[in-house]
């Protein structure tokens, strides 16, 4: 199981998730998205980037809720919202945004 | 026009428990991911299938009848009477015949038969017993990964034999020889190295409260406290991960809070026992319960608290009522005037009661509520201080704060609840089929509330009951927000001194308001 990037093996779990996410690269992240059959734009950008921000602080993607009010923050208050978020990532923002950002999708009874 | 004839009209009512045609081997191909060698020997288990697996899945079978009377009974007391073979919600949502009960334990019992009884030693064939063999572990694996551990099947069966008690000695069994689950195991890793199912490191979660307090005070107008790891509080909160990070847990938390609050309790979360739920039950394996269990024991005894209050969390429930005296106690060092443990529902329903909180029902008023019982809250613990009280303190509660309350068919609720689908370790996207096939008995109960009540949603106390539904209900035509938490209810009308009018405030992204969705 592993994605195949300029000649380099970068390998990832059953569900596509890194399993490295040193790896990372916004590269890769294109052929992530477009697995995902997202076209990344400035928004998804600032998602993916804020979820790897967040990530490198404190070892885990923020929970929605803490996305979203962050969002509220840099990109005003239309598109700092759930529903927006889920207009950019259609299959929930946790599960793709996640994987595209290359870390590890969140686990546990959620 | 088949497609069209199966559409139910408005208000045609469905029988939630219908008994489906049997489809032999629907199932059989549902395979959950397997747990990787790491995952494995961080719990103590062998990284991989051993070279003599065989003998070591007959020894730890024969250890474990040796420990457990009661399994040994359940093996040799059924009767094939067939009165379980209907009741099971995975049977009602797949028409596999294996996920009928005594097919299930069959599974298991056939191959015990053939290594601890005198009938299965020498005559096999007579007597329905199998060898140990690749085949027979890959059934189990797909099958025993098919029950939710949910224990309604038992209510039916005249022995009392117990499947779900099966199913944890099957999968201690296939942990022995390496074979475990991905979702159940790597994240009992996750509560060995950082507390809780999340893998929510304390830096994370010190910071995620601070950010709850701020929306706290933004709805309010008040500095509602969200505590951590505070010594000298009175209580320890102890409530799943979950409740940090998905909707609706969130809006419970944020009830509790609210309670601790009205009242002017001294209370914290504890950053070591950062997690209520034990998946350890669900692996059957009782070294890792307690190793989790003691992480609470640790928290309580570091941070000199008098008692202990367990958030809305089904299995948790049962593990703390029903085992962590034995598994992490005693818990001497606790103030015995109080109950122990208790349950968020007792502590709130308790404040009710005395006349210490006060609620703005109309607040909840674009609600019209039912509850959903969660099988391990329902068959596998009580509350309060009467028989049944598990079933009635949270009702009381939803009927104090919301003023349209109806309850589903009689069948599908109370000691008699139908699972949510995603207990005892099914709540993964690799098993997503059998999550909504399962869920259909509950979401048919639902719907024809919906019919006759208007009922537009449902309240739960399980961190995995909620996270089911909210990832399930759109399958079934109901919006993923329409499951609620209970707390959440107590949150939007508890009438606290000296708070703002919400109703003044056009924020549309208020806390405890019905349209964030769950953190997938």
């Amino acid at each position: 199981m592993a994605y195949e990037l300029n000649g380099q093996t970068i390998e990832h779990d059953e569900e596509g998730y890194l399993t490295d996410l040193g790896q990372w690269t916004e590269d890769l992240a294109a052929i992530l998205a477009k697995d995902e059959g997202i076209e990344m734009t400035d928004e998804h950008w600032e998602v993916v980037n804020f979820l790897r921000e967040y990530y490198d602080e404190y070892q885990i993607a923020p929970a929605i809720r803490v996305l979203v009010k962050a969002l509220k923050k840099t990109m005003g208050k239309e598109k700092g919202s759930n529903k927006y978020l889920y207009t950019l990532f259609p299959y929930g923002p946790a599960k793709q945004a996640c994987k595209i950002a290359g870390l590890p999708k969140p686990t546990g009874c959620i | 026009m088949s497609e069209e004839a199966k559409t139910p009209t408005v208000d045609e009512y469905l029988d939630p428990l219908a008994t489906p045609c049997m489809q032999p081997g629907a199932m059989a191909d549902i395979h959950t991911f397997p747990a990787a060698p790491e995952h494995q020997e961080k719990l103590g288990f062998p990284g991989e299938l051993p070279e003599n697996w065989e003998q070591v899945a007959v020894a730890k079978m024969g250890e474990l009848l040796g420990k457990y009377r009661g399994f040994r009974v359940f093996l040799d007391s059924c009767v094939k009477c067939g009165a379980c073979t209907d009741k099971c919600h995975y049977f009602m949502g797949t028409a596999d015949p294996k996920n009928m009960p005594v097919a299930r334990q069959d599974l298991l019992r056939s191959v015990y038969r053939r290594y601890y009884t005198f009938g299965g030693k020498y005559f096999p064939k007579l007597v329905g017993a199998r060898d140990m063999t690749k085949d027979v572990l890959d059934e189990w694996y797909t099958y025993f990964h098919q029950c939710s551990q949910c224990r309604r099947c038992s209510v039916y069966c005249p022995y009392g034999i117990d499947t779900a008690e099966i199913s944890m000695a099957a999968r201690e069994i296939m942990d022995s020889v390496g074979v475990g689950q991905k979702y159940c195991n790597e994240i009992l890793g996750k509560v060995y190295d950082i507390g809780n199912n999340l893998g929510l490191p304390p830096k994370a979660l010190k910071m995620t409260l601070e950010d709850f307090e701020e929306d706290l005070e933004d709805e309010t107008g008040l500095e509602i406290k969200m505590p951590l790891d505070v010594k000298g509080a009175e209580i320890l909160l102890v409530t799943p991960s979950a409740d940090f990070f998905a909707e609706p847990h969130i809006d419970g938390l944020f009830g509790y809070a609210k309670v601790f609050h009205a009242v002017g309790a001294s209370w914290t979360l504890s950053s070591v026992a950062s997690e209520a739920g034990n998946f350890g039950m669900f692996i059957g394996s009782y070294e890792t319960m307690r190793n989790v269990s003691m992480r609470i024991r640790d928290a309580a005894l570091e941070l000199g608290v008098k008692r202990i209050i367990f958030g809305e969390c089904g299995h948790a429930w049962r593990v703390a009522y029903s085992f962590l005296n034995t598994l992490a106690g005693p818990f001497d060092f606790l103030d015995p005037r109080y109950p122990f443990p208790q349950h968020i529902c007792e502590y709130t329903w308790d404040l009710i009661q005395k006349g210490e909180l006060k609620f703005d029902k109309s607040k909840n008023d674009e609600y019209r509520l039912t509850f959903h019982d969660s099988c391990n809250v329902a068959r596998g613990a009580s509350m309060g201080s009467k028989p049944g009280d598990q079933f009635e303190i949270p009702r009381n509660i939803l009927k104090a704060t919301c003023n349209h309350y109806f309850d589903m068919d009689e069948d599908t609720i109370k000691e008699v609840t139908v699972c949510c689908g995603g207990g005892g370790g099914i709540l993964t996207d690799d098993l997503m089929d059998v999550r909504v096939k399962g869920a259909s008995p509950r979401m048919t109960a639902l719907g024809n509330l919906r019919k006759e009540k208007g009922v537009t949603h449902m309240a739960a106390i399980c961190a995995i009951c909620k996270s089911q539904f909210t990832k399930i209900m759109p399958k079934y035509d109901f919006e993923m927000d329409s499951i609620l938490s209970v707390h959440q209810m107590v949150s939007n009308a508890i009438i606290l001194e000296g708070a703002i009018n919400e109703d003044d405030d056009d924020d549309d992204d208020i806390p405890g308001a019905p349209d964030v969705e769950a953190a997938e």
